[in-house]
């Protein structure tokens, strides 16, 4: 009795240690999911800056979090679904421990305004950084590795991960006290009126349900692999898989086996030919869209003969662009999808 | 007695059920920031790679690409990498694989850090469903994280 009595003390110490050291850690979880976008020390990056004392000093803990639970649909921040709801207070928490004040906190009450006259006020104050229909700036935000004309990038005010986390209370603070180290203005400094900042808040808040942004992230229903059969042999399709390449303004980096560098050149599958080529201006505008596209690089088209056919096959770039949560991506990879079509059915007319 | 077997049999279960919770991450793309500037990240993000058994077959100088028509970027590559049998074996029996393959990873410079970039080889699962093929996707995803991992953890030089 006593050793099962002691075994079972012993096993509950086990398991409140367990507990505590399960305890979710922000510090730990904000550089596993967050520092790669946002800087270890959240200086910005890819992501918004966010130790900067103006943000902090402008967003409630509320929207913080709710902004790492759904993130911005189409605009590169992914919604963190599996993180529990005790880890996002972790990670809310150290974002936090950047900031000396005290969090502001916002009331969820609607603002009243007039949004007719807040759309006037929304073209000549807000759209030349937010555009036209608060789609936000282009790309991502502050990255280092490529020259940027912004040091932020305007948010997308009509997506609908940023109206389901910002109150309009928040978005009127902002509004009224700007964002100092950031092109955001204050707007009542700047002279317009306590109600012309109560209509632009209306107008902002009728995005809602009015949101453009597309859902990204499911590859349900589209093709992994662009594949168009060739009715020629391997070399033949190759040599007019070049021509059409240079023929659409790419140049024609090399070919080489898929096993090129893995074995020696003669053991190399030579029925399995990957050609490479770029077109460097399209790939400097997909870069400025998006830093993380090395992963298409580079443009690449294979000839493959299976089993007495001879294939051309690429990556569909529609599909692996979903990965990236990034709609100006999207629409660019619609543009390569269509090219690497055009370019495969020419080699083979 | 009884309470006691109840008391120990819940604590074994607790145990059971922490030990099995999964780390946290969001769908999307596989991604590290690495505290070290490109050239030791570069020379980390390989030593991994070849750690976990890949051999490295080309770097893809990106960023000197660009800079034969003047546009301005920093130092980025690509890195392909694959294990000659495995690559052998998959692209006779699943020619359609070939696109993704060889297997690769992004970094480029982010002012005194570097960033690595993948598509996680889980997300092929949705693409390619075939079970016999899940194995080889999980034992991907296995090896990426490990490098990521080591990248995301190594300092200094």
């Amino acid at each position: 009795m006593r050793s099962v009595v002691a075994f079972a003390l012993l096993l509950l110490v086990a398991v409140q240690q367990a507990v505590w050291a399960d305890l979710p850690d922000g510090a730990r979880l904000f550089a596993q999911n967050c520092a790669v976008c946002h800087g270890e020390t959240g200086s910005g990056g890819i992501g918004v800056p966010l130790s900067l004392p103006s943000f902090q000093a402008t967003v409630s803990n509320q929207y913080l979090a709710a902004t790492i639970r759904h993130g911005r649909p189409g605009r590169v921040m992914p919604a963190f679904t599996q993180l529990s709801d005790a880890e996002v207070a972790a990670i809310v928490d150290y974002i936090r421990s950047w900031y000396k004040g005290a969090p502001p906190v916002f009331s969820g009450a609607p603002v009243k305004g007039d949004p007719v006259h807040g759309k006037e006020l929304f073209a000549a104050h807000c759209a030349m950084c937010h555009g036209a229909d608060g789609q936000g700036g282009t790309g991502t935000g502050v990255t280092f590795s490529r020259p940027r004309g912004l040091p932020i990038m305007p948010p997308a005010l009509n997506n609908a991960g940023f109206l389901a986390a910002a109150p309009d209370a928040m978005i009127r603070s902002v509004l009224i006290h700007g964002r100092a180290g950031t092109p955001m203005i204050s707007f009542l400094k700047a002279g317009l009126s306590e109600t012309d900042i109560d209509d632009l808040v209306s107008y902002v808040r009728s995005f809602q349900g009015e949101e453009k942004a597309p859902a990204a992230g499911s590859v349900a229903g589209l093709k992994p692999v662009l594949v168009v059969q060739s009715p020629y042999d391997l070399k033949t399709t190759l040599a007019n898989l070049t021509q059409a390449i240079n023929s659409d303004n790419f140049f024609v980096g090399r070919d080489q086996p898929v096993e090129y560098g893995l074995t020696t050149t003669a053991k190399a599958n030579p029925h399995q030919i990957i050609v490479y080529f770029c077109d460097v201006p399209f790939l400097n505008k997909a870069l400025a869209i998006d830093p993380r596209v090395g992963l298409f690089l580079p443009c690449r088209i294979t000839v493959v003969e299976h089993q007495g056919k001879v294939m051309l096959m690429s990556v569909n770039p529609e599909v692996v662009s979903r990965l990236f949560n990034n709609s100006e991506l999207n629409a660019l990879c619609k543009e390569m999808h269509d090219r690497y079509l055009a370019i495969m059915q020419e080699a083979t007319l | 007695m009884k309470p006691l077997y109840w008391l120990i049999r819940a604590a074994a279960l607790l145990c059971l059920a922490l030990s099995l919770a999964a780390p946290a991450r969001a769908e999307g793309l596989l991604m590290a920031r690495s505290q070290q500037m490109f050239p030791e990240a570069m020379t980390t993000l390989q030593n991994a790679i070849t750690a976990r058994g890949y051999t490295i077959t080309r770097l893809q100088e990106v960023n000197e690409n660009l800079a034969k028509m003047h546009f301005k970027s920093d130092m980025y590559r690509v890195v392909f990498f694959g294990r000659y049998d495995q690559i052998d074996a998959l692209t006779r029996r699943y020619p359609e694989l070939i696109p993704y393959l060889p297997l690769s990873i992004t970094i480029f410079a982010e002012g005194n850090q570097s960033i690595v970039v993948a598509m996680p080889p889980r997300a092929l699962e949705e693409m390619f469903p075939d079970p016999a093929l899940r194995p080889v996707f999980e034992g991907w995803q296995r090896d990426y994280q490990a490098i990521f991992d080591r990248v995301r953890e190594t300092t200094g030089f």
